[in-house]
């Protein structure tokens, strides 16, 4: 079912490129150079098989000696962002611990990007969930990107969960889905993936074959 | 806005063209662009006055605006793309701004752009300027308004 892990990835900003027609694209940078695998999951053992890989070094003196130990054991540097993406079990011996895994992406395919998105703090409720404001004019006092009435009176008695206010915006995990490989620079093992991409530059992020593309390439859409 | 990253400028340095000439905003250019008529591609003669120039590394653009038949019309253009056939530089305005909206209010003699004199002849020839020392030339001659440049 999952024959190919996906790849951890740093995002290094955005940029354009220009396609041979002359058609400007909008792309994100996404390095994947060094994701490396730093165990296997088998189902003996865990219950379910997965390749835990580990992406950009870290100072050992920075890690806790259990996360060292951890790295010690697969003989590989200690990484900073380490992920698990379930696959199959006999795509485990494909990838040993220990080695590195090459772009599996090609260009055209569509890709899942997971990632923080940037943290924007409280905000309100025009900014948060895209509510109305009230009028300018006509006599509104004080009242003006306010959210409106929450609720009734006595019945229900209560404010319902879920009710749009204000509060804090962002910093939250997010994917973007189906999003097309502009560009594999497999030489500086770079990834262009069209369109933005969550989180802020030089943040960590999880590269993955997108999930809906099958169905929609089984509608004829691309 | 320079990018720190030096992978994504060697993106954009790979896209880089040097063979436009060095103009800028108030010059008259005449650029041969690619445009898609029936499917097929042609290249079209936009000749007009250069309104903007914005250099951002690989992403810059140029706005190039002229009147015909009496209805203003302006294209824009990524300086890098590749439907940007060429660029000639037909003559130097002397203007004051980088960017020059404000033309599009005028009309008639008050929309005209003076010509910067001064020996340009190596430019003008359509030769492309390699030398970036040419063009703070010209920006030190637009400072001392009509003197020519040496």
């Amino acid at each position: 079912m999952k024959l190919q892990p996906g790849m951890l990835a740093k995002k290094l900003g955005m940029t354009q490129i220009f396609l041979e027609d002359g058609t400007r694209v909008p792309v994100t940078v996404l390095s994947v150079r060094g994701n490396t695998v730093v165990a296997h999951r088998t189902m003996e053992r865990d219950g379910y098989t997965a390749l835990q890989i580990g992406f950009d070094e870290q100072k050992p003196h920075r890690m806790t000696k259990a996360d060292l130990g951890r790295f010690k054991q697969a003989n590989v540097a200690p990484r900073r962002f380490v992920r698990e993406f379930r696959v199959d079990a006999e795509v485990l011996a494909k990838h040993p611990v220990g080695s590195e895994l090459a772009p599996a992406f090609a260009e055209g395919q569509f890709v899942d990007v997971i990632g923080m998105t940037k943290g924007k703090g409280f905000q309100g409720g025009m900014r948060r969930h895209k509510l109305g404001g009230k009028p300018n004019t006509h006599g509104t006092h004080e009242y003006f990107r306010h959210g409106g009435s929450i609720g009734c009176r006595l019945t229900p008695g209560k404010v319902h969960p879920g009710k749009r206010m204000p509060g804090h915006l962002g910093a939250v995990r997010q994917t973007a889905q189906n999003l097309r490989v502009a560009k594999v620079l497999a030489d500086q093992g770079v990834l262009l993936v069209r369109g933005p991409v969550p989180g802020a530059a030089n943040e960590y992020v999880t590269v993955q074959f997108a999930r809906k593309v099958s169905a929609r390439q089984a509608h004829g859409s691309t | 806005m320079s990018n720190s990253c030096p992978t994504i400028e060697a993106i954009e340095r790979s896209y880089r063209r040097a063979d436009l000439p060095a103009f800028r905003s108030g010059d008259t250019v005449r650029v041969h662009a690619l445009i898609s008529e029936g499917g097929k591609d042609r290249v079209q003669v936009f000749e007009g006055v250069c309104i903007h120039r914005k250099k951002g590394g690989g992403r810059g653009s140029f706005t190039v605006r002229k009147v015909s038949h009496g209805v203003g019309v302006e294209r824009v253009w990524p300086e890098n793309s590749p439907r940007v056939v060429k660029v000639e530089l037909v003559s130097r305005g002397r203007v004051r701004r980088a960017k020059l909206y404000y033309l599009r209010d005028l009309s008639g003699n008050a929309a005209r752009i003076r010509e910067k004199l001064g020996d340009y002849a190596e430019l003008l020839s359509g030769a492309p300027s390699a030398a970036t020392e040419s063009d703070v030339q010209l920006a030190e001659g637009a400072l001392s308004d009509d003197k020519p440049a040496d």
